[in-house]
């Protein structure tokens, strides 16, 4: 079995072995292979193309811009997404201007070590995807499988555009599967992880999982909800949202992002203006708390989306 | 008939001084007088977006352009078209991007010293400062991925941005990677209207250099001589693997932050001192003085210039202006991913 957090290491190393362009850079990615390990051995595989950074967020990007107008394949690791914010000038301002303005790309790839885990706290479990999402001239992925996590961070290495890689750390060790993928649907794609009739979760990385939890839950009660995995938020595939509405009527778009605007706001806004004839009820949405992320377990577990919350809000959209 | 003037016929750094010396004198006769067209331009209507002039920092800014060779990089700022027409960057570069038209490097979408071209070496600044420093870094992190030898960067910085997270953050991190990086800061006495009082407690602002572990020279930016001696000297050392070179030149701001502000806040006893001295005038001064040029040499440099200048402005006022219909408005090179 592989996990989440090894298919992430499997494509970093495949995409090291497969491209002399690509390096990577970050805290501790060298010998001591990530925070989380992620680059595991890939400094002494690959020596001299895994290097640590000083603890610089905006060098650390401002540098993977550079080096990739000059020619090279980046693939810089914050080592908690939280973090990225002290770089956010480089992303949103440098890097993601630069094929508008000059015609010329930028191939970084920027991964986020994402969303919370139990006793993580304020600055270490944010979801950001909203927040990059906002901006002109970004990719932005959400994988929630391990086959996404491999086959989207390859991808995202051979995309030509800044991309903004947001894996998320409760997937890292819990998350398993049998075999790397071999091929896989494109970045852009959504696809719809559980079929059913009477209503639509749309979800994204973890709270993926909590949502297909609830539609389990839910089948015991007759109820047949359909579930979708955005995969990327930017491009969000809309068609694939709207199809599945249009078979239920019913829509609930969870994510584990503070709730003021992003990625579920932007899910309603679209079915509310292209497809508003097709829903049967209100459309709802479910986010986290509008608070920072809360340390203690017990404040967490309820700070955040859960397969329990998330079936109540369900049966609400249901019953309507 | 006088050599022209190209980068790519710079004299060689183990030139006479004399000869480099009135290259160096011509680039920043071509940058002062095309910014006084600019300035012109902008102030007629033709220019829509803000205006900033390099007037006063001519001298160390073509020294910077002049460093450089072939196959080096240039992340200039806001004062540096002289650098940029010394490194090779076209007069029309200059004057389509301030007008925005279609042809320009930046076809309408950006604007004035935000121009660049990455494939050709001279990065595209940003207006955040210190953003370029771990850019330029990054250039030169490729290089060595790439096993690309004798390049190096170089680029520029005012007082003010020195206080930068990114100024501080991209500069030990070259220092770390002993990079082959050029450092300039021109300290030109404000940042915008703020004093160097407000902005830093240490004597000099060379003596950074000790803290990152690095080598600091510092030059007397009104004199083209030493600018050009200095730079030399910081670019030989940077390209012979003594990394990160940080050098620091003293000039006054001889104009507004942009040609919206009147620089009213600037003090005059200043202008009265030896940093408030006008480098192209001394420039002048000296190429008589050593008879390194004639009166007549140097009119002669005045009229063509002009009349090139003029040429290109005429050529870019006929360039058709960007058209929303027409407009790609795709910020992806990847189409197929882009929202639109």
């Amino acid at each position: 079995m592989i996990t989440y957090l090894e298919a992430i290491r499997a494509a970093q190393a495949k995409a090291l072995r497969d491209d002399p362009r690509v390096y990577i850079y970050g805290q501790d990615v060298g010998a001591f292979g990530g925070a989380f390990k992620a680059t595991k051995n890939l400094a002494s595989e690959f020596p001299g193309r895994v290097l640590d950074s000083p603890l610089s967020e905006d060098a650390i990007i401002g540098s993977a811009i550079g080096a990739a107008l000059a020619g090279m394949r980046p693939i810089v690791e914050m080592q908690f997404a939280d973090f990225s914010t002290v770089g956010f000038n480089q992303i949103v301002n440098h890097a993601a201007t630069l094929f508008w303005r000059t015609g010329h790309s930028c191939p970084v790839t920027i991964r986020l070590p994402s969303g919370g885990t139990a006793g993580a706290g304020p600055f270490h479990s944010q979801s950001l995807e909203a927040l990059y999402a906002h901006y002109p001239g970004l990719v932005v992925l959400t994988p929630a499988t391990v086959e996404d996590a491999y086959a989207m961070l390859l991808e995202a290495v051979a995309i030509d555009d800044p991309v903004i890689f947001c894996e998320h750390k409760y997937l890292y060790y819990h998350l398993k599967a049998a075999e790397l993928p071999s091929e896989a649907m494109p970045v852009g794609k959504a696809r719809v992880a559980r079929h059913g009739r009477d209503a639509t979760i749309v979800s994204y990385s973890a709270m993926l999982h909590e949502a297909l939890a609830a539609a389990e839950e839910l089948a015991t009660e007759g109820w047949e909800v359909e579930v979708v995995d955005l995969r990327s938020v930017k491009p969000l595939d809309t068609d694939t949202v709207l199809a599945s509405v249009a078979r239920t009527g019913r829509l609930l778009a969870v994510g584990e992002s503070f709730p003021w605007g992003g990625v579920t706001s932007e899910v309603l806004a679209r079915v509310a203006a292209e497809g508003f004839d097709l829903l049967d009820a209100p459309p709802r949405r479910l986010n986290a708390r509008d608070t920072p992320v809360p340390y203690h377990p017990n404040l967490w577990g309820t700070h955040r989306p859960t397969a329990v919350t998330i079936a109540g809000e369900a049966r609400s959209l249901l019953n309507f | 008939m006088p050599v022209p003037l190209e980068a790519s016929a710079n004299p060689p750094t183990n030139a006479p001084l004399m000869d480099r010396f009135r290259t160096g004198y011509r680039w920043m006769l071509l940058a002062r007088m095309t910014e006084e067209k600019i300035a012109s331009l902008y102030r007629t209507g033709k220019i829509v977006g803000g205006v900033f002039l390099g007037k006063g920092q001519e001298a160390l800014s073509t020294a910077v352009g002049m460093s450089l060779r072939k196959g080096d990089y240039l992340a200039p700022l806001i004062r540096d078209q002289a650098a940029r027409m010394a490194f090779g960057e076209p007069l029309l570069d200059t004057l389509r991007t301030y007008m925005g038209v279609r042809s320009g490097p930046m076809r309408g979408r950006d604007g004035n010293i935000h121009r660049g071209r990455p494939s050709e070496g001279v990065l595209a600044m940003i207006s955040h400062l210190g953003a370029m420093v771990p850019a330029l870094a990054g250039v030169l992190m490729a290089h060595r991925f790439q096993g690309i030898q004798n390049t190096i960067g170089a680029t520029c910085i005012g007082d003010g941005g020195t206080s930068t997270g990114a100024f501080h953050e991209g500069l030990n991190l070259a220092a770390v990677e002993r990079l082959p990086m050029v450092v300039v800061v021109a300290n030109n006495q404000y940042a915008y209207s703020t004093p160097n009082t407000r902005q830093f407690v240490c004597n000099d602002l060379v003596d950074k250099a000790l803290g990152y572990g690095i080598d600091g020279h510092s030059a007397d930016g009104t004199c083209l001589q030493s600018c050009l001696e200095v730079l030399q000297l910081a670019a030989d050392r940077a390209r012979s693997g003594h990394g990160p070179q940080l050098v620091v030149a003293s000039l006054l701001r001889l104009t507004g932050h942009g040609e919206h502000d009147d620089g009213s806040y600037i003090d005059p006893l200043l202008r009265k001192t030896p940093v408030g001295r006008d480098c192209l005038k001394l420039a002048e001064e000296k190429l008589l003085a050593n008879s390194w040029a004639t009166p007549a040499e140097i009119a002669l440099w005045h009229s063509e210039t002009q009349q090139q200048i003029e040429d290109s402005v005429a050529v870019t006022l006929r360039e058709p202006l960007p058209d929303p219909a027409h407009e790609d408005w795709c910020a992806l090179s990847n189409r197929h991913l882009a929202e639109g």
